[in-house]
């Protein structure tokens, strides 16, 4: 479990980051927090050319709070958000995501933009951004530009970033007084990658309300069905549950997010998405 | 000073080198010019290896089984009728039979440049069909795993005793059942490592191993490389546990002697977590089929059973497969009084890492298959699990009992051991529970576990000379020396991995002779400084090199008391020998003063001082040759989530005999030990296949060690039941903790399943396996 050989750079400013990042035949990786990455490389599954160290960049360390909700630098890692070093903006969502996050010591040194950018489908993040509606700043060799959380990820590992491009921040607007969010993970051991995880936000006053469902085998993706009962609903009730589960199970069947002959898989996440919601209802 | 000697709980002499990080492992070991090894590995499951080409640049650091043709056969043997014997590749020669198989040794200055030589090296294949499930495996159909044999099966085993036909008979139910235990991995915290030097001074190859059986090693090395006993030392320096896994001869092993001799160079490679997934995925895999006739109470009467296992591969040396199947049946009837059984076992060999005795053997496996029974027993006959254990279990007026299977239980009172553990769960509040719903929907479950534990056995009619087999341990030896200063060292043939017998036999010392443990220096894992010995496994070691230290001991005494006396101007049966002094009806003088006397003024010696010095070398056998038998009950409450399939134990309780605790500290932290390994077994560890023979869990994000959040505190009791046949009654306790969780917990999660008509029936019990089983009970 040696990497097999790669060249390594430190990057001094994004602008080299990106610069470093473009060349290298297209064969450069951004080496951020390395929770991800490091293990890869020592299974030789990663086979990267050159590896860009980001961590010299302090502007990707910046966190900034506004009206709207708080801008994460890129290179923030989980147990700031964890411990509040990051305003929690969401009413505890973003706290409870990230202690979540398998053990200490890797929270230590995983970033919540890297965990993003490498994709795992079963990642904790990415649903808990995609239901918060949140956006990334991506900055490349042609400018910069904003994907939605939603629109980031498209299949296990693979993101729309092109060559080049690596995220600059994670925009993640503020949850009204009366919003309410629901977060349910389940995996076989505490803090492992999620076989099944679930994160509900009905934000009525801005009018948003969404439900995000990250697994194993399939991208992230939102359950509009979901939402939509979610937003309707005047309290928690077991035929509502039940209508819930429905929906998920069409949203799951419609995405192809999990084989719907698999009966556990496609129970589990119902079974998941039904009880997110039942706590954001519940709140 | 006897309150540091047996049954005093101190604290382990080994922690301050393990707490501060300055124990030395075989990583930890650096020899100038030392070179790395790695191993370019199958990357399918069963396959014809039609050529190997090293890359241009590596002459002389890439070396194949072409390469080692001196290297003699490695062949292990048993006498079970039909045994098939085949012989174990150092490196794979004509064909790979399991994914993971070490194809080339490649060596170089550092780990990394070996990878990425073995990376490098081309292997043309013609792949073959993999035989990946047993069951398939015996099917005339199925590719052959060896060539020259006419199947897959190594060997069958038969057992009968009692009249099973009377019992039939007689019988008011027959309770049927098939359970299965998935493959596994022993998990210890370091994985095998090796690291072997040629000592041109001692003309001796030196090799340190992370391994349980030091001179088993040395024998094996000396005896395939072609070298004598003397020309060979093995080290076993301080283990991050072995649990079974490290007590073969290892191919890697054998390659790494081999180039270091070749290379004149000191190899060293160090196994890392994906090659021990890969490669050690190699025990557990069984299958039983169980019919057990019962009276109208749930009695057992008798049991019919066959045992079939997932052999793997290969038999490595010196334990062949075979045995594990040969130890699932031979205890099948648990701590029972059980008059009549009918067994057989199966050994497949399969396209997987060849099996290996994990902590409890096939007993884990055997006590899931007689404990399930016993509920399903209880079900069928309409009362509680617990009332008809009671009625079953052997009782102390029967000690010593002779089992079904002839295991010769020695002392203890069971249905004791198992009313405390019932009192400490309490069922019936679990009942009343059961009730009303939870507010969560969970479904709550309550279950029990009993067994033996077969400890520190060797030869005999039903030991390791009864099948036949290369390594027979029996006679274990120890050296004891008084030092000049006069404390006490010790060498022993056994190796300590973690059980802390550093401590224990120390303390075994003090007993005899009232020397503090901290002047007692307890050495192991070492060919150049032991005897003799076989090492350790199978729960042995507290008792034959206790046995052994403490038999040292008492020889030493006569010899000190002469000089004692002689000292102390007084007649040699006026003296006593004890607190590290020989005490005269006048005065008395210290074990200080008569090393003294010894080493450095032979002029204050009797003339008739005994030639032997103040050292004896010494052997401890039990005086029954089957083992001394310890006894555990576990209870566990489980909360199964009906809708997700996942399970949490909710309250444990573990009741543990094993004789004299010679320190109870330790005899507990070998029994949550176990306790955590047995929850693995249970409910998370599995080694898994794709029909390829592809192995599925080589990470740790698939192969699911417990952590400690899923290892809750236990209640905890004990009772001593001192052996009568072993050195002040000591039994083992190294397995004991493992056996039970299995059958504790699967009946604790059947009991919550009840409602729903449905049983588990396969280890480890994964979410998905009870939401498979709810919703069977649906279809119905």
């Amino acid at each position: 479990m040696k990497p097999a050989p790669f060249d390594y750079a430190r990057a001094e400013s994004l602008d080299e980051a990106i610069h470093l990042l473009s060349g290298a035949d297209g064969d450069a990786r951004p080496l951020a927090g390395g929770q991800s990455l490091g293990p890869m490389l020592n299974l030789r599954i990663a086979r990267p050319a050159l590896l860009v160290d980001l961590s010299p960049i302090a502007e990707l360390r910046e966190v900034s709070e506004g009206e709207d909700g708080v801008i994460i630098g890129a290179s923030v890692v989980h147990s700031a958000v964890e411990d509040g070093e990051v305003p929690d903006v969401t009413g505890g969502l973003m706290r409870r995501a990230a202690s979540g996050i398998a053990y200490r010591a890797v929270r230590n040194r995983g970033t919540v933009a890297g965990s993003l950018a490498h994709a795992d489908p079963a990642g904790d993040w990415a649903p808990v951004m995609m239901a918060l509606g949140a956006s990334l700043g991506v900055m490349g060799p042609e400018g910069g530009r904003s994907i939605e959380a939603d629109a980031f990820i498209t299949d296990p590992l693979t993101t729309v970033l092109e060559p080049g491009e690596i995220v600059e921040a994670i925009r993640v607007p503020r949850l009204s007084d009366t919003g309410r969010w629901g977060h349910c993970k389940l995996c076989v051991k505490p803090g492992d990658f999620a076989e099944s995880l679930a994160v509900v936000v009905r934000d009525p006053d801005r009018a948003h309300c969404r439900a995000a469902l990250a697994g194993p085998t399939h991208a992230p993706i939102l359950l509009d069905g979901v939402a939509g009962l979610i937003a309707e609903a005047d309290g928690w009730s077991d035929s509502l549950a039940g209508k819930i589960k429905d929906a998920a199970g069409s949203g799951i069947a419609a995405a192809g997010f999990a084989d719907t002959g698999d009966r556990y898989a496609m129970n589990v996440h119902a079974t998941v998405t039904v009880r997110a919601a039942r706590e954001a209802l519940s709140r | 000073m006897s309150d540091r000697g047996v049954g005093a709980s101190i604290a382990r002499k080994e922690d301050d080198r393990f707490l501060m990080g300055t124990g030395e492992f075989t990583p930890d070991v650096q020899l100038a010019g030392m070179w790395h090894a790695a191993f370019n590995r199958a990357p399918i499951a069963h396959g014809r290896v039609l050529s190997v080409k090293a890359p241009g640049g590596a002459e002389g650091q890439v070396f194949t089984s072409a390469d080692m043709a001196d290297i003699k056969p490695i062949r292990s043997t048993a006498s079970f009728p039909g045994f098939k014997p085949a012989d174990f590749p150092v490196l794979a020669k004509d064909k790979v039979r399991y994914a993971g198989e070490q194809v080339a040794i490649t060596v170089a200055p550092t780990r990394a440049e070996a990878e990425d030589i073995a990376d490098s090296i081309e292997v043309e294949y013609d792949e073959l069909p993999a035989v990946v499930d047993m069951n398939r495996g015996r099917e005339p159909s199925a590719a052959l795993v060896h060539d020259h044999w006419a199947d897959n099966v190594c060997c069958e085993t038969a057992y009968e005793n009692g009249d099973l036909e009377a019992a039939k008979a007689a019988a008011a139910h027959t309770v049927h059942r098939r359970f299965r235990m998935a493959r596994q991995t022993p998990f210890p915290m370091e994985g095998r490592g090796t690291l072997a030097h040629y000592d041109s001074r001692l003309d001796e190859l030196v090799v340190w191993m992370s391994h349980q059986l030091p001179h088993p090693m040395q024998r094996g090395i000396a005896h395939f490389l072609g070298l004598k006993i003397n020309n060979v030392r093995v080290i076993c320096p301080d283990v991050g546990g072995g649990f079974g896994l490290k007590t073969h001869l290892d191919g890697e092993t054998m390659a790494v002697c081999w180039t270091s001799l070749r290379l004149g160079r000191p190899i060293k490679w160090i196994q890392d977590r994906l090659e021990h997934l890969v490669c050690d995925a190699d025990c557990r895999n069984h299958q039983y089929t169980m019919t057990a006739y019962t009276d109208e109470i749930g009695k057992i009467l008798g049991m019919e059973v066959e045992c079939v296992v997932d052999a793997g591969a290969y038999s490595p040396w010196p334990w062949p497969i075979g045995v594990e199947a040969a130890t699932g049946v031979g205890n099948l009837q648990g701590p029972y009084t059980v008059d009549a059984l009918k067994g057989r076992s199966v050994t497949v060999c399969t396209n997987k890492p060849p099996s290996q005795p994990f902590r409890g053997v096939a007993r884990p496996g055997a006590c899931f298959t007689d404990e399930l029974t016993m509920d399903a027993i209880a079900h069928t006959v309409g009362r509680e699990p617990w009332e008809v254990r009671l009625d079953n279990l052997v009782p102390p007026e029967a000690m010593p009992y002779d089992t079904v299977t002839r295991k010769h239980l020695d002392s203890g009172d069971y249905p004791e051991a198992f009313r405390r553990c019932v009192a400490a769960i309490d069922p019936e509040a679990v009942r009343e529970r059961q009730k009303t719903p939870e507010p969560d929907d969970r479904l709550i479950g309550v279950g029990f576990a009993c067994f033996y534990e077969q400890t520190a056995y060797g030869t005999g009619p039903f030991g390791y000379s009864a099948w036949g087999i290369e390594l027979v341990p029996g006679m274990e030896m120890a050296t004891v020396k008084l030092t000049p200063d006069g404390g006490l060292w010790a060498s022993v043939g056994i190796q300590c991995h973690g059980q802390g017998l550093e401590t224990t036999l120390a303390q075994v010392a003090t007993s005899e002779l009232g020397i503090d443990p901290d002047r007692i220096a307890i050495r192991h894992g070492d060919t150049a400084t032991a005897y003799a010995g076989t090492g350790t496994y199978a729960s042995r070691s507290i008792v034959v090199a206790g046995g052994a230290v403490a038999q040292g001991c008492r020889e030493l005494k006569p010899r000190l008391a002469r000089i004692g006396a002689h000292l102390l101007q007084c007649d040699e049966d006026d003296v006593a020998v004890e607190n590290a002094e020989v005490r005269g009806p006048g005065g008395s003088v210290t074990f200080d003063e008569i090393a003294e006397a010894f080493y450095h003024h032979p002029e204050n010696l009797p003339d008739d001082t005994d030639r032997g010095g103040l050292t004896v070398t010494t052997g401890y056998n039990d005086k029954v040759h089957g083992g001394v038998f310890g006894f555990g009950a576990h209870g566990a409450v489980v909360a199964v989530d009906p809708e997700t399939g996942q399970v949490e134990i909710l309250d444990y309780a573990i009741v543990d005999d094993c004789g004299t605790r010679v320190n109870p500290l330790v005899v507990k932290g070998q029994v949550i030990g176990g306790y955590a390994q047995g929850i693995g077994n249970a409910l998370y560890e599995e080694s898994d296949y794709d029909e390829n023979g592809q192995p599925l869990s080589v990470t740790l994000a698939d192969y699911h060690v417990p952590a400690a959040p899923m290892v809750p505190d236990i209640k905890y009791d004990y009772m001593e039941s001192p052996s009568p046949y072993s050195t002040m009654g000591i039994k083992g306790v190294g397995e004991s903790g493992a056996i039970g969780p299995v059958g504790a917990i699967g009946n604790a999660v059947n009991d919550a399943l009840k409602g729903l008509g449905v049983e588990i029936a396969e280890t480890p019990i994964t979410p998905r396996r009870v939401f498979d089983a709810i919703e069977r009970g649906r279809a119905r």
